[in-house]
Protein backbone atom coordinates (compact mmCIF):
# COMPACT_ATOMS: atom_id res chain seq x y z
CA UNK A 1 0.00 0.00 0.00
CA UNK A 2 1.15 3.16 -0.85
CA UNK A 3 0.78 6.43 0.71
CA UNK A 4 -0.45 8.18 -2.31
CA UNK A 5 -3.10 11.07 -1.66
CA UNK A 6 -4.55 9.87 -4.97
CA UNK A 7 -5.31 5.90 -3.69
CA UNK A 8 -6.57 7.69 -0.07
CA UNK A 9 -9.30 10.18 -1.01
CA UNK A 10 -9.80 7.97 -4.34
CA UNK A 11 -12.67 8.01 -5.91
CA UNK A 12 -14.84 6.18 -3.80
CA UNK A 13 -14.20 8.11 -0.54
CA UNK A 14 -14.39 11.59 -2.50
CA UNK A 15 -17.53 10.48 -3.61
CA UNK A 16 -19.15 9.64 -0.60
CA UNK A 17 -18.13 12.67 1.24
CA UNK A 18 -19.42 14.39 -1.61
CA UNK A 19 -22.40 12.43 -2.45
CA UNK A 20 -23.42 11.04 0.54
CA UNK A 21 -25.85 8.16 0.52
CA UNK A 22 -28.48 8.35 4.07
CA UNK A 23 -27.33 11.87 4.93
CA UNK A 24 -30.80 12.84 6.71
CA UNK A 25 -32.55 12.39 10.01
CA UNK A 26 -35.30 9.37 10.48
CA UNK A 27 -38.77 10.45 11.87
CA UNK A 28 -38.98 7.85 14.26
CA UNK A 29 -35.64 6.05 14.86
CA UNK A 30 -35.71 3.01 17.04
CA UNK A 31 -31.99 3.02 17.84
CA UNK A 32 -29.42 6.60 17.66
CA UNK A 33 -26.48 7.78 19.27
CA UNK A 34 -24.31 10.75 18.94
CA UNK A 35 -20.47 10.82 18.66
CA UNK A 36 -18.00 13.16 18.64
CA UNK A 37 -14.15 13.88 18.74
CA UNK A 38 -13.26 17.03 20.70
CA UNK A 39 -9.95 17.19 19.24
CA UNK A 40 -10.68 17.32 15.88
CA UNK A 41 -14.44 18.69 15.96
CA UNK A 42 -16.07 15.65 13.60
CA UNK A 43 -19.45 15.08 15.48
CA UNK A 44 -21.60 11.89 14.06
CA UNK A 45 -25.03 11.05 14.70
CA UNK A 46 -26.25 7.52 13.39
CA UNK A 47 -30.04 6.93 13.64
CA UNK A 48 -31.46 3.19 12.60
CA UNK A 49 -34.92 1.71 12.46
CA UNK A 50 -34.64 -2.00 13.21
CA UNK A 51 -37.52 -4.18 12.81
CA UNK A 52 -37.47 -7.86 14.34
CA UNK A 53 -33.57 -7.33 14.48
CA UNK A 54 -33.31 -6.38 11.40
CA UNK A 55 -31.94 -3.03 10.46
CA UNK A 56 -33.98 -1.54 7.84
CA UNK A 57 -32.96 2.15 7.41
CA UNK A 58 -29.83 3.71 8.46
CA UNK A 59 -28.74 7.49 8.33
CA UNK A 60 -26.68 9.76 9.63
CA UNK A 61 -25.48 13.43 10.24
CA UNK A 62 -21.90 14.61 10.42
CA UNK A 63 -19.79 17.24 10.72
CA UNK A 64 -15.98 17.26 10.10
CA UNK A 65 -13.48 15.91 8.27
CA UNK A 66 -13.91 13.52 4.88
CA UNK A 67 -13.13 10.49 6.08
CA UNK A 68 -15.56 10.85 8.68
CA UNK A 69 -18.11 11.49 6.32
CA UNK A 70 -17.71 9.05 4.13
CA UNK A 71 -17.62 6.26 6.57
CA UNK A 72 -20.30 6.87 8.15
CA UNK A 73 -22.22 7.12 4.19
CA UNK A 74 -20.55 3.89 3.85
CA UNK A 75 -21.90 2.84 7.20
CA UNK A 76 -25.34 3.79 6.47
CA UNK A 77 -25.15 1.39 2.76
CA UNK A 78 -23.66 -2.06 4.83
CA UNK A 79 -26.20 -2.56 7.95
CA UNK A 80 -29.16 -1.91 6.22
CA UNK A 81 -30.94 -5.76 6.35
CA UNK A 82 -28.09 -6.78 8.59
CA UNK A 83 -28.97 -8.26 12.33
CA UNK A 84 -27.94 -6.18 15.07
CA UNK A 85 -24.97 -8.61 15.54
CA UNK A 86 -23.97 -8.65 11.70
CA UNK A 87 -23.80 -5.02 12.30
CA UNK A 88 -21.54 -4.83 15.53
CA UNK A 89 -19.17 -7.27 13.57
CA UNK A 90 -19.10 -5.11 10.88
CA UNK A 91 -18.00 -2.56 13.07
CA UNK A 92 -15.29 -5.42 15.05
CA UNK A 93 -13.78 -5.79 11.16
CA UNK A 94 -13.63 -2.09 10.36
CA UNK A 95 -11.42 -1.64 13.81
CA UNK A 96 -9.07 -4.53 12.27
CA UNK A 97 -8.61 -3.02 9.41
CA UNK A 98 -7.83 0.72 10.42
CA UNK A 99 -5.35 -0.69 13.39
CA UNK A 100 -2.10 -0.56 11.74
CA UNK A 101 -1.25 -2.78 15.09
CA UNK A 102 -3.51 -5.33 13.88
CA UNK A 103 -3.00 -7.80 11.19
CA UNK A 104 -4.48 -6.85 8.00
CA UNK A 105 -8.02 -8.63 7.05
CA UNK A 106 -6.76 -10.22 3.87
CA UNK A 107 -10.62 -9.26 2.75
CA UNK A 108 -12.57 -6.19 3.73
CA UNK A 109 -15.48 -6.74 1.48
CA UNK A 110 -17.39 -3.56 1.31
CA UNK A 111 -14.59 -1.60 3.86
CA UNK A 112 -12.75 -1.68 0.64
CA UNK A 113 -13.10 1.54 0.05
CA UNK A 114 -11.75 2.37 3.87
CA UNK A 115 -8.55 0.24 3.54
CA UNK A 116 -6.43 3.08 2.46
CA UNK A 117 -6.52 5.06 6.29
CA UNK A 118 -4.90 1.99 7.63
CA UNK A 119 -1.54 3.83 6.45
CA UNK A 120 -2.73 7.03 8.53
CA UNK A 121 -2.68 6.06 11.40
CA UNK A 122 -3.31 9.90 12.74
CA UNK A 123 -6.84 9.45 10.87
CA UNK A 124 -7.61 6.14 12.53
CA UNK A 125 -10.59 8.22 14.85
CA UNK A 126 -11.83 9.76 12.43
CA UNK A 127 -12.77 6.66 10.16
CA UNK A 128 -13.97 4.83 13.22
CA UNK A 129 -16.19 7.58 14.59
CA UNK A 130 -19.44 6.72 12.63
CA UNK A 131 -19.15 3.00 13.93
CA UNK A 132 -18.69 4.35 18.32
CA UNK A 133 -21.84 6.14 17.24
CA UNK A 134 -23.52 3.06 15.69
CA UNK A 135 -22.32 1.07 18.90
CA UNK A 136 -23.91 3.26 20.75
CA UNK A 137 -27.08 3.34 19.00
CA UNK A 138 -27.16 -0.87 19.49
CA UNK A 139 -26.36 -0.90 23.25
CA UNK A 140 -29.29 0.57 23.73
CA UNK A 141 -32.66 -1.43 24.36
CA UNK A 142 -35.00 -0.64 21.18
CA UNK B 1 15.44 26.31 -3.49
CA UNK B 2 13.81 29.54 -3.23
CA UNK B 3 15.88 32.78 -3.36
CA UNK B 4 18.20 33.45 -0.63
CA UNK B 5 18.72 37.48 0.52
CA UNK B 6 22.60 37.58 1.10
CA UNK B 7 22.99 41.19 1.62
CA UNK B 8 25.08 42.04 4.19
CA UNK B 9 23.09 41.52 7.87
CA UNK B 10 20.64 38.99 6.34
CA UNK B 11 20.12 35.27 7.17
CA UNK B 12 22.24 32.51 5.29
CA UNK B 13 19.58 30.04 5.25
CA UNK B 14 21.45 26.97 3.60
CA UNK B 15 24.07 27.94 6.40
CA UNK B 16 21.44 27.62 9.15
CA UNK B 17 19.66 24.86 7.61
CA UNK B 18 22.65 22.94 7.27
CA UNK B 19 23.26 22.82 11.38
CA UNK B 20 20.00 21.23 11.72
CA UNK B 21 19.83 17.18 11.33
CA UNK B 22 16.11 17.11 10.42
CA UNK B 23 16.77 18.33 6.98
CA UNK B 24 18.05 15.60 5.29
CA UNK B 25 15.07 13.76 6.26
CA UNK B 26 12.80 12.54 3.92
CA UNK B 27 9.23 12.43 4.91
CA UNK B 28 6.81 9.94 2.71
CA UNK B 29 10.15 9.96 -0.10
CA UNK B 30 9.99 13.67 -0.11
CA UNK B 31 12.28 16.65 1.53
CA UNK B 32 11.19 17.09 5.34
CA UNK B 33 9.18 20.55 4.72
CA UNK B 34 8.95 21.59 8.29
CA UNK B 35 6.40 24.34 8.73
CA UNK B 36 5.19 23.59 12.77
CA UNK B 37 7.37 25.40 14.61
CA UNK B 38 5.15 26.95 16.86
CA UNK B 39 4.66 23.83 18.03
CA UNK B 40 8.07 22.83 18.57
CA UNK B 41 11.28 24.00 17.30
CA UNK B 42 13.93 21.36 15.31
CA UNK B 43 17.25 21.11 17.32
CA UNK B 44 20.56 22.40 15.74
CA UNK B 45 23.47 20.10 15.95
CA UNK B 46 25.28 22.45 18.92
CA UNK B 47 21.99 21.31 21.12
CA UNK B 48 22.31 17.77 20.44
CA UNK B 49 26.04 17.87 21.27
CA UNK B 50 25.81 19.77 24.24
CA UNK B 51 23.58 17.73 25.81
CA UNK B 52 25.52 14.26 24.26
CA UNK B 53 28.15 15.73 26.15
CA UNK B 54 26.60 16.24 28.85
CA UNK B 55 25.11 12.76 29.20
CA UNK B 56 28.49 11.36 28.49
CA UNK B 57 29.89 13.00 32.34
CA UNK B 58 27.05 13.44 34.28
CA UNK B 59 26.55 14.49 37.68
CA UNK B 60 24.21 16.20 40.19
CA UNK B 61 23.63 19.62 40.97
CA UNK B 62 24.04 21.94 44.22
CA UNK B 63 25.26 18.26 46.07
CA UNK B 64 28.69 17.48 45.82
CA UNK B 65 32.35 18.25 46.19
CA UNK B 66 33.60 16.64 43.33
CA UNK B 67 35.01 17.85 40.36
CA UNK B 68 31.77 16.63 37.85
CA UNK B 69 29.24 18.24 40.62
CA UNK B 70 30.51 21.43 40.44
CA UNK B 71 31.13 21.58 36.60
CA UNK B 72 26.97 20.67 36.16
CA UNK B 73 26.04 22.97 39.14
CA UNK B 74 27.97 25.78 36.87
CA UNK B 75 26.85 24.96 33.44
CA UNK B 76 23.53 24.48 34.92
CA UNK B 77 23.70 27.89 37.05
CA UNK B 78 25.50 29.50 34.03
CA UNK B 79 21.99 28.93 31.95
CA UNK B 80 20.17 31.05 34.60
CA UNK B 81 22.04 33.70 33.80
CA UNK B 82 21.97 33.27 29.92
CA UNK B 83 18.03 33.31 30.07
CA UNK B 84 17.90 36.43 32.70
CA UNK B 85 19.75 38.37 30.45
CA UNK B 86 17.57 37.32 27.36
CA UNK B 87 14.57 38.86 28.66
CA UNK B 88 15.88 41.40 30.69
CA UNK B 89 15.53 40.75 34.33
CA UNK B 90 18.03 41.94 36.18
CA UNK B 91 18.81 39.51 38.81
CA UNK B 92 18.99 35.44 37.57
CA UNK B 93 17.69 34.27 41.41
CA UNK B 94 14.45 35.52 39.64
CA UNK B 95 14.76 32.85 37.19
CA UNK B 96 13.23 29.41 38.40
CA UNK B 97 13.45 26.31 36.13
CA UNK B 98 10.46 24.51 35.18
CA UNK B 99 9.09 22.11 32.92
CA UNK B 100 7.69 24.07 30.31
CA UNK B 101 5.32 27.35 30.25
CA UNK B 102 2.08 25.15 31.31
CA UNK B 103 4.34 24.14 34.22
CA UNK B 104 5.59 27.42 35.03
CA UNK B 105 2.05 29.10 35.13
CA UNK B 106 0.56 26.40 37.37
CA UNK B 107 3.38 26.89 39.66
CA UNK B 108 1.77 30.79 39.91
CA UNK B 109 -1.71 29.81 39.31
CA UNK B 110 -0.89 27.29 42.86
CA UNK B 111 1.55 29.14 44.98
CA UNK B 112 0.58 32.80 44.53
CA UNK B 113 -3.39 32.61 43.06
CA UNK B 114 -4.13 30.22 46.29
CA UNK B 115 -2.87 33.25 48.40
CA UNK B 116 -3.97 36.26 45.98
CA UNK B 117 -7.48 35.48 45.04
CA UNK B 118 -10.60 34.72 47.03
CA UNK B 119 -14.19 34.21 46.79
CA UNK B 120 -15.61 37.06 44.94
CA UNK B 121 -12.35 37.94 43.45
CA UNK B 122 -11.70 38.20 39.36
CA UNK B 123 -9.22 36.49 37.06
CA UNK B 124 -8.70 38.11 33.71
CA UNK B 125 -7.60 36.34 30.57
CA UNK B 126 -7.87 37.03 27.05
CA UNK B 127 -9.88 34.81 24.47
CA UNK B 128 -6.48 34.14 22.71
CA UNK B 129 -5.16 32.09 24.98
CA UNK B 130 -3.73 28.76 25.15
CA UNK B 131 -5.68 26.18 27.51
CA UNK B 132 -1.89 26.21 29.44
CA UNK B 133 -3.10 29.89 30.51
CA UNK B 134 -6.54 29.32 30.51
CA UNK B 135 -7.58 25.90 32.44
CA UNK B 136 -5.04 26.00 35.86
CA UNK B 137 -7.17 29.98 35.98
CA UNK B 138 -10.34 28.41 35.48
CA UNK B 139 -9.45 25.51 37.72
CA UNK B 140 -8.02 28.39 40.65
CA UNK B 141 -11.39 30.26 40.18
CA UNK B 142 -13.30 27.24 40.65
CA UNK B 143 -11.25 26.17 43.93
CA UNK B 144 -11.15 29.88 45.31
CA UNK B 145 -14.85 30.97 43.91
CA UNK B 146 -13.63 33.75 42.11
CA UNK B 147 -15.03 34.38 39.01
CA UNK B 148 -13.24 34.33 35.30
CA UNK B 149 -13.34 37.27 32.97
CA UNK B 150 -11.59 37.37 29.32
CA UNK B 151 -10.79 40.02 27.28
CA UNK B 152 -12.32 39.45 23.93
CA UNK B 153 -11.16 39.55 20.23
CA UNK B 154 -12.46 41.28 17.24
CA UNK B 155 -12.75 39.59 14.11
CA UNK B 156 -9.29 40.12 12.73
CA UNK B 157 -7.77 38.06 16.09
CA UNK B 158 -6.87 41.34 17.55
CA UNK B 159 -8.02 42.24 21.70
CA UNK B 160 -10.54 44.78 21.93
CA UNK B 161 -8.55 47.00 24.20
CA UNK B 162 -11.55 49.46 24.35
CA UNK B 163 -13.32 46.60 26.30
CA UNK B 164 -9.89 46.95 28.93
CA UNK B 165 -10.51 49.51 31.33
CA UNK B 166 -14.21 48.46 32.13
CA UNK B 167 -12.81 44.89 32.56
CA UNK B 168 -10.15 46.37 35.04
CA UNK B 169 -12.88 48.31 37.20
CA UNK B 170 -12.53 47.16 40.34
CA UNK B 171 -8.70 45.54 39.26
CA UNK B 172 -9.18 41.68 38.74
CA UNK B 173 -6.65 40.06 41.58
CA UNK B 174 -4.57 38.52 38.43
CA UNK B 175 -4.38 39.39 34.78
CA UNK B 176 -2.77 36.77 32.58
CA UNK B 177 -2.36 37.02 28.98
CA UNK B 178 -0.28 36.02 26.10
CA UNK B 179 2.51 38.22 24.59
CA UNK B 180 1.93 36.06 21.02
CA UNK B 181 -1.18 34.62 20.21
CA UNK B 182 0.09 30.70 19.13
CA UNK B 183 -3.20 29.77 16.79
CA UNK B 184 -3.32 33.52 15.15
CA UNK B 185 0.26 34.87 15.51
CA UNK B 186 -1.36 37.95 17.05
CA UNK B 187 1.03 40.31 19.19
CA UNK B 188 -0.29 41.45 21.93
CA UNK B 189 -0.21 45.39 23.05
CA UNK B 190 1.04 43.41 25.84
CA UNK B 191 2.95 46.79 27.34
CA UNK B 192 -0.15 48.84 27.44
CA UNK B 193 -2.48 46.09 28.99
CA UNK B 194 0.31 45.48 31.19
CA UNK B 195 0.67 49.25 32.16
CA UNK B 196 -3.13 49.55 33.05
CA UNK B 197 -3.27 46.35 34.59
CA UNK B 198 -0.66 47.83 37.13
CA UNK B 199 -1.78 51.19 37.61
CA UNK B 200 -5.53 49.55 38.07
CA UNK B 201 -4.27 47.49 41.16
CA UNK B 202 -3.67 44.03 39.72
CA UNK B 203 -0.68 41.02 39.55
CA UNK B 204 0.25 40.32 36.09
CA UNK B 205 1.55 37.44 34.74
CA UNK B 206 2.33 37.05 30.47
CA UNK B 207 2.97 33.98 28.44
CA UNK B 208 5.58 34.21 26.53
CA UNK B 209 5.96 30.45 24.84
CA UNK B 210 5.00 31.84 21.43
CA UNK B 211 6.68 35.53 21.50
CA UNK B 212 10.14 34.71 23.22
CA UNK B 213 11.20 32.79 19.42
CA UNK B 214 9.94 35.78 17.47
CA UNK B 215 10.12 39.14 19.35
CA UNK B 216 12.54 40.48 21.81
CA UNK B 217 11.07 40.26 25.51
CA UNK B 218 12.37 42.69 28.09
CA UNK B 219 10.03 41.95 31.58
CA UNK B 220 11.87 45.28 32.53
CA UNK B 221 10.08 47.13 29.97
CA UNK B 222 7.04 45.33 30.14
CA UNK B 223 6.28 45.63 33.52
CA UNK B 224 4.53 42.60 34.09
CA UNK B 225 4.69 40.00 37.58
CA UNK B 226 5.61 37.22 35.87
CA UNK B 227 6.63 36.20 32.44
CA UNK B 228 6.99 31.92 31.32
CA UNK B 229 8.90 30.23 28.24
CA UNK B 230 9.39 27.07 26.95
CA UNK B 231 12.79 25.87 25.83
CA UNK B 232 12.10 23.53 23.13
CA UNK B 233 10.25 26.48 21.29
CA UNK B 234 13.13 28.64 21.16
CA UNK B 235 15.48 25.66 19.77
CA UNK B 236 15.81 23.72 22.98
CA UNK B 237 14.74 20.54 24.17
CA UNK B 238 11.51 19.92 25.61
CA UNK B 239 10.94 19.52 29.35
CA UNK B 240 12.38 22.85 30.47
CA UNK B 241 11.11 25.91 31.07
CA UNK B 242 11.53 29.03 32.70
CA UNK B 243 9.04 30.91 35.32
CA UNK B 244 10.57 34.71 35.46
CA UNK B 245 8.93 36.32 38.59
CA UNK B 246 9.57 39.65 40.62
CA UNK B 247 12.17 38.46 43.58
CA UNK B 248 9.78 40.54 46.15
CA UNK B 249 6.81 38.49 45.07
CA UNK B 250 8.53 34.75 44.40
CA UNK B 251 10.46 35.56 47.74
CA UNK B 252 6.48 36.03 49.95
CA UNK B 253 5.38 33.44 47.54
CA UNK B 254 4.78 29.40 49.48
CA UNK B 255 6.62 26.90 47.94
CA UNK B 256 5.04 24.52 45.27
CA UNK B 257 6.77 21.03 45.37
CA UNK B 258 8.27 19.88 48.27
CA UNK B 259 11.48 18.47 48.83
CA UNK B 260 15.47 17.61 48.39
CA UNK B 261 16.99 21.25 47.10
CA UNK B 262 14.37 23.46 48.11
CA UNK B 263 14.80 23.05 51.59
CA UNK B 264 17.71 24.62 53.45
CA UNK B 265 17.46 22.37 57.09
CA UNK B 266 15.01 19.33 57.33
CA UNK B 267 14.25 18.07 61.06
CA UNK B 268 11.12 15.34 61.43
CA UNK B 269 9.01 18.07 63.08
CA UNK B 270 9.36 20.48 59.99
CA UNK B 271 11.76 22.22 57.55
CA UNK B 272 13.27 25.45 56.74
CA UNK B 273 13.43 26.53 52.85
CA UNK B 274 16.19 27.59 50.63
CA UNK B 275 16.06 31.14 49.33
CA UNK B 276 14.76 32.43 45.09
CA UNK B 277 14.46 30.56 43.39
CA UNK B 278 15.70 27.46 44.72
CA UNK B 279 12.69 27.12 46.79
CA UNK B 280 10.76 26.08 43.64
CA UNK B 281 13.32 23.93 42.62
CA UNK B 282 12.73 20.82 44.15
CA UNK B 283 14.07 17.53 43.40
CA UNK B 284 16.85 16.98 40.41
CA UNK B 285 15.98 19.06 37.57
CA UNK B 286 16.38 18.05 33.88
CA UNK B 287 19.83 19.06 34.19
CA UNK B 288 20.97 18.06 30.26
CA UNK B 289 17.80 19.90 29.43
CA UNK B 290 18.87 23.11 30.69
CA UNK B 291 22.44 22.71 29.77
CA UNK B 292 21.09 21.90 26.35
CA UNK B 293 18.69 24.99 26.33
CA UNK B 294 21.68 27.20 27.06
CA UNK B 295 23.36 25.97 24.09
CA UNK B 296 20.17 26.69 22.42
CA UNK B 297 20.53 30.51 23.91
CA UNK B 298 24.28 30.64 22.88
CA UNK B 299 23.00 29.55 18.99
CA UNK B 300 20.36 32.03 18.81
CA UNK B 301 22.98 34.57 19.97
CA UNK B 302 25.58 34.12 17.76
CA UNK B 303 22.70 33.72 14.88
CA UNK B 304 21.71 37.30 16.16
CA UNK B 305 18.28 36.97 16.97
CA UNK B 306 17.26 40.55 15.17
CA UNK B 307 18.33 39.23 12.10
CA UNK B 308 16.02 36.01 12.84
CA UNK B 309 13.58 37.57 13.46
CA UNK B 310 13.47 40.38 9.71
CA UNK B 311 13.93 37.12 8.27
CA UNK B 312 11.16 36.05 9.58
CA UNK B 313 8.47 38.95 9.13
CA UNK B 314 10.00 38.62 5.24
CA UNK B 315 8.80 34.84 5.11
CA UNK B 316 5.42 36.14 6.68
CA UNK B 317 5.17 38.75 4.12
CA UNK B 318 5.72 35.62 1.37
CA UNK B 319 3.84 33.48 2.79
CA UNK B 320 0.38 36.11 2.54
CA UNK B 321 1.01 36.84 -0.89
CA UNK B 322 2.01 33.23 -2.03
CA UNK B 323 -1.20 31.62 -0.40
CA UNK B 324 -3.79 34.41 -1.37
CA UNK B 325 -3.38 32.12 -4.90
CA UNK B 326 -4.73 28.84 -3.61
CA UNK B 327 -8.11 29.38 -4.76
CA UNK B 328 -10.70 29.19 -1.71
CA UNK B 329 -7.97 30.01 0.96
CA UNK B 330 -8.74 32.57 3.88
CA UNK B 331 -6.56 33.65 6.55
CA UNK B 332 -7.89 33.43 10.19
CA UNK B 333 -6.23 35.90 12.13
CA UNK B 334 -5.17 39.03 9.99
CA UNK B 335 -3.50 40.78 13.00
CA UNK B 336 -1.69 43.84 12.06
CA UNK B 337 1.08 43.27 14.16
CA UNK B 338 1.66 39.37 13.32
CA UNK B 339 4.24 36.94 14.25
CA UNK B 340 5.37 34.38 11.15
CA UNK B 341 2.15 32.27 11.99
CA UNK B 342 -0.22 31.49 9.43
CA UNK B 343 -3.75 29.80 10.40
CA UNK B 344 -5.93 29.40 7.44
CA UNK B 345 -9.29 27.66 6.01
CA UNK B 346 -9.95 26.38 2.55
CA UNK B 347 -13.19 26.37 1.05
CA UNK B 348 -14.93 23.64 3.13
CA UNK B 349 -12.01 21.54 3.29
CA UNK B 350 -11.65 20.31 6.50
CA UNK B 351 -8.40 21.18 8.00
CA UNK B 352 -7.19 17.12 8.93
CA UNK B 353 -8.41 16.65 5.22
CA UNK B 354 -5.56 19.08 4.36
CA UNK B 355 -2.90 17.92 6.53
CA UNK B 356 -3.15 14.72 5.50
CA UNK B 357 -2.74 15.51 1.65
CA UNK B 358 0.21 18.16 2.76
CA UNK B 359 2.08 15.29 4.73
CA UNK B 360 1.65 13.39 1.64
CA UNK B 361 3.94 15.69 0.27
CA UNK B 362 6.51 15.86 3.15
CA UNK B 363 4.89 18.59 4.15
CA UNK B 364 4.50 19.37 8.57
CA UNK B 365 1.68 21.75 9.47
CA UNK B 366 -0.17 21.46 12.23
CA UNK B 367 -4.29 20.81 11.57
CA UNK B 368 -6.42 21.30 14.36
CA UNK B 369 -7.12 23.57 17.54
CA UNK B 370 -4.14 24.37 18.60
CA UNK B 371 -4.65 24.66 22.22
CA UNK B 372 -7.09 27.18 21.94
CA UNK B 373 -10.80 26.35 21.38
CA UNK B 374 -11.93 29.45 22.70
CA UNK B 375 -9.87 31.33 19.14
CA UNK B 376 -12.02 28.49 17.02
CA UNK B 377 -15.25 28.97 18.48
CA UNK B 378 -14.69 32.72 17.83
CA UNK B 379 -14.24 32.00 14.02
CA UNK B 380 -16.72 29.36 14.06
CA UNK B 381 -14.42 26.88 13.05
CA UNK B 382 -13.45 23.09 14.50
CA UNK B 383 -10.09 23.63 13.40
CA UNK B 384 -7.69 25.59 11.23
CA UNK B 385 -4.11 24.92 8.96
CA UNK B 386 -1.45 26.30 11.08
CA UNK B 387 1.91 27.18 9.01
CA UNK B 388 4.32 28.08 11.62
CA UNK B 389 8.17 29.46 10.55
CA UNK B 390 11.46 29.61 11.91
CA UNK B 391 14.49 30.79 11.98
CA UNK B 392 15.46 27.88 9.20
CA UNK B 393 12.44 28.15 7.09
CA UNK B 394 12.75 29.75 3.51
CA UNK B 395 10.86 30.69 0.83
CA UNK B 396 11.38 27.31 -0.68
CA UNK B 397 8.92 25.95 1.57
CA UNK B 398 6.28 28.59 1.61
CA UNK B 399 6.52 27.78 -2.07
CA UNK B 400 5.94 23.95 -1.50
CA UNK B 401 3.59 24.82 0.86
CA UNK B 402 1.54 26.94 -1.89
CA UNK B 403 2.14 24.24 -4.67
CA UNK B 404 0.83 21.25 -2.71
CA UNK B 405 -2.09 23.08 -1.24
CA UNK B 406 -3.34 23.62 -4.76
CA UNK B 407 -3.04 20.26 -5.67
CA UNK B 408 -4.75 18.97 -2.62
CA UNK B 409 -7.82 21.56 -2.98
CA UNK B 410 -7.77 20.10 -6.84
CA UNK B 411 -7.97 16.21 -5.58
CA UNK B 412 -10.12 16.62 -2.16
CA UNK B 413 -12.77 18.69 -4.49
CA UNK B 414 -13.30 15.70 -6.62
CA UNK B 415 -12.50 18.01 -9.41
CA UNK B 416 -15.64 19.69 -8.67
CA UNK B 417 -15.65 23.60 -8.13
Amino acid sequence: MTRDAKALYRELIVDHAQRPRNARALPEPTHEAKAENPLCGDSVIIQLLVNSDRVASATFQARGCMICRASASVLTELVVDRTRTEALAMADLLGLLVDPSAPEPSDAGVLEPLRGVRDFPARKACATLPWEALRRALARPG
Amino acid sequence: MGARDLAEGAVDISAVRAEFPAFVRLVNGKPLVYLDSASTTQKPRAVIDAMRRAFEATANIHRGVHALSVEATDAFEAVRGKVARKIGAQDPSEIVFVRGTTEAINLVAQSYGRARVGPGDRVLVTELEHHSNLVPWQMLCRERGARLEVLPIDDRGEVRLERLDALLAPAPAIVALSHVSNSLGTVLPIATIVQRAKAAGAAVLVDGAQAAPHVPVDVSAIGCDFYALSSHKLYGPPGVGVLWGRRALLEQMPPWQGGGDMVASVRLEGSTYREVPHKFEAGTPNIVGVIGFGAALDWLEARGPERIFAHERELLDYATRALESVPGLRFIGTARDKVAVVSFAVGELHPHDLGTALDLEGIAVRAGHHCAQPVMDHFGVPATVRASFGAYSDRSDIDALASALKSAVALLSGGRP
